[in-house]
């Protein structure tokens, strides 16, 4: 009976508010973009008329004025000491100000955006829950065995590093193991987080590209750094016919050209899945406002399928929040392995190479 | 479009925190709970490889102590018939040894009895002689007057009788 009153109360919320809203398509595509891309200040909720938002500090430096620093709440009416939000152009949504011959040009912009913020938040928890592991055995006598939550933790890190680690890297994998592990870390709760649709979350941290770009470059250059000298024999002189790389060296072209294309594939991949994701979540959920205008039956319909697709998304997302970090760091670990060949035995992984 | 093209300002903040995280963590986070774990890993097999020989030895010593059992036991059987024998022959010598000194006893005893029965034969001759004296006494008061003729035949004639009395007893 208490089930039943939720959700009627629940059902009567969402009418309730979806009679003040009414959004059009173009509404949509806007915030679907505002959600999924950066902004200066952390947009909570819009009650009435009223945004309520964290200003968060915009940090610019030009040539002319130097270094500035200033809340993005300044610049909710117009410019302010001579920078302002750019409205159209392809600087829409930055930051801008006017150069000595008056163009719109973006200084250097270093603000504490919404998703520097959020990855700064999440730097913190997984600091904290890594150091808090490490923190239960530094006070506990030798050889004790956590419980519940840093159990879990201790389970989630070990299997990172026995089922993922040691088979892709093999036996020289201690050194690479604490990167890839804070990787693992690190891509997992920002995807978490994102997931999480308000503050401290609801960032959508590894959608964005700038994000897994400095991820993927991490691993491009630990790769290519650690690379022995099988490794780079095999890229520039491998053992097939002379003809295939002799006047014209193909598959080195190939094989050189795959060494810049493993980590692009990385960073293209973490980023479209967590983008794509809350993109459906969001389009499911505007779903409801969109179809406001189709009448009462269409309406409550559509709500319904929303809030079931949403429900099942959410959990596919969470899926997908797992395996996003998993494949990122089980593909640089293969990556780290293929990089450190044993010299004698011509192990075949060139298949490995093609995920 | 800004969603492909990263920002610089976002690559910036990107790279310091990963780079903060992965120094704090892959300092102090994550060398410290692998080795925590990969020692209790350790004492683990440790401890597992100890309990087999444990085991094991715990097996071979059931097995030694069965066998020492089973000496024992035919030890103690040989002990028992071993006693059973010594109990017999400390029987049959006693019997041997009752039987001797019953058989002597009883030939002392004869002796003493033919002892015995001489002194009697002794004493009853004396009581004889003494009869015979009386009675000659009394023949003698009644016929003293007689000759002595007379007293030496009487006197002969006892003498015959005694001796042939003796001769028959014995």
């Amino acid at each position: 009976m208490r089930q039943v009153t939720k959700y009627i109360v629940c059902i009567a919320c969402l009418f309730a508010a979806t009679t003040t809203v009414r959004a059009e398509s173009n509404d949509v595509k806007e915030i679907i973009f505002a959600h999924i891309g950066d902004a200066y200040e952390w947009h909570i909720t819009t009650w009435g008329t009223t945004h309520i938002t964290i200003p968060l500090p915009v940090i610019a430096y030009s040539k002319e004025q130097g270094w500035n620093f200033f809340l993005s709440s300044k610049l909710h009416h117009g410019a302010y000491k001579g920078f302002w939000i750019a409205q159209e152009g392809k600087n829409a949504g930055k930051l801008v100000m006017k150069d000595a011959t008056g163009v719109e040009v973006r200084p250097l912009d270093i603000s504490l955006t919404k998703n520097a913020t959020a990855l700064i938040i999440n730097s913190t928890i997984v600091i904290c829950l890594i150091m808090g592991l490490a923190r239960w055995y530094r006070k506990r006598p030798v050889r004790s065995v956590p419980k519940g939550f840093w159990g879990a933790l201790e389970m989630f890190v070990m299997n990172i590093q026995d089922e993922v680690i040691k088979p892709c890297i093999g036996p020289k994998y201690k050194r690479y193991a604490p990167y890839l592990l804070t990787l693992f870390f690190f891509i997992l709760i920002n995807n978490l987080m994102g997931l999480i649709p308000f503050f401290p979350g609801g960032a959508s941290v590894t959608g964005n590209i700038a994000v897994t770009m400095v991820l993927a470059l991490c691993t491009f250059f630990i790769v290519n750094l650690s690379g022995n000298r099988t490794y780079w024999k095999e890229i520039f002189w491998p053992d097939i016919p002379l003809w295939l790389k002799a006047p014209i060296p193909l598959i080195p072209i190939i094989e050189f050209l795959g060494v810049f294309t493993k980590p692009f594939a990385l960073m293209i991949r973490l980023f479209a899945n967590i983008m794509a994701g809350h993109v459906i979540i969001i389009t499911l959920t505007c779903l409801i406002f969109l179809t406001l205008s189709m009448g009462w039956a269409v309406h409550s319909g559509m709500t319904l399928v929303s809030v079931v697709m949403s429900v099942f998304m959410g959990g596919i997302e969470l899926l997908v929040a797992y395996l996003q970090a998993l494949v990122f760091t089980m593909l640089s670990a293969v990556f780290i392995g293929l990089a450190l060949p044993e010299p004698h035995h011509n192990i075949k992984i060139e298949k490995l190479k093609t995920v | 479009m800004s969603l492909f093209s990263p920002d610089i300002g976002l690559l910036f903040w990107m790279a310091l925190s990963f780079g903060v995280v992965f120094f704090i963590v892959a300092k102090w986070g994550f060398p410290v709970i692998t080795r925590m774990v990969e020692e209790r890993k350790e004492y683990i097999d440790k401890s597992l490889q100890k309990a087999d020989e444990v085991n094991s030895r715990m097996a071979q010593l059931q097995k030694q102590s069965d066998l020492m059992l089973e000496e024992t036991r035919a030890t103690q059987l040989a002990m028992l018939r071993e006693t059973a024998q010594i109990r017999e022959q400390i029987l049959s010598e006693a019997k041997e040894l009752a039987r001797q000194k019953t058989e002597k006893f009883v030939q002392e005893t004869k002796k003493q009895i033919g002892l015995e029965r001489a002194a009697a034969l002794t004493e009853v001759r004396n009581q004889a002689v003494v009869m015979a004296v009386d009675i000659a006494e009394k023949i003698l008061r009644k016929e003293l007057k007689e000759k002595d003729r007379h007293m030496e035949y009487v006197n002969r004639l006892l003498e015959d009788e005694c001796r042939n009395h003796i001769d028959a007893l014995r």
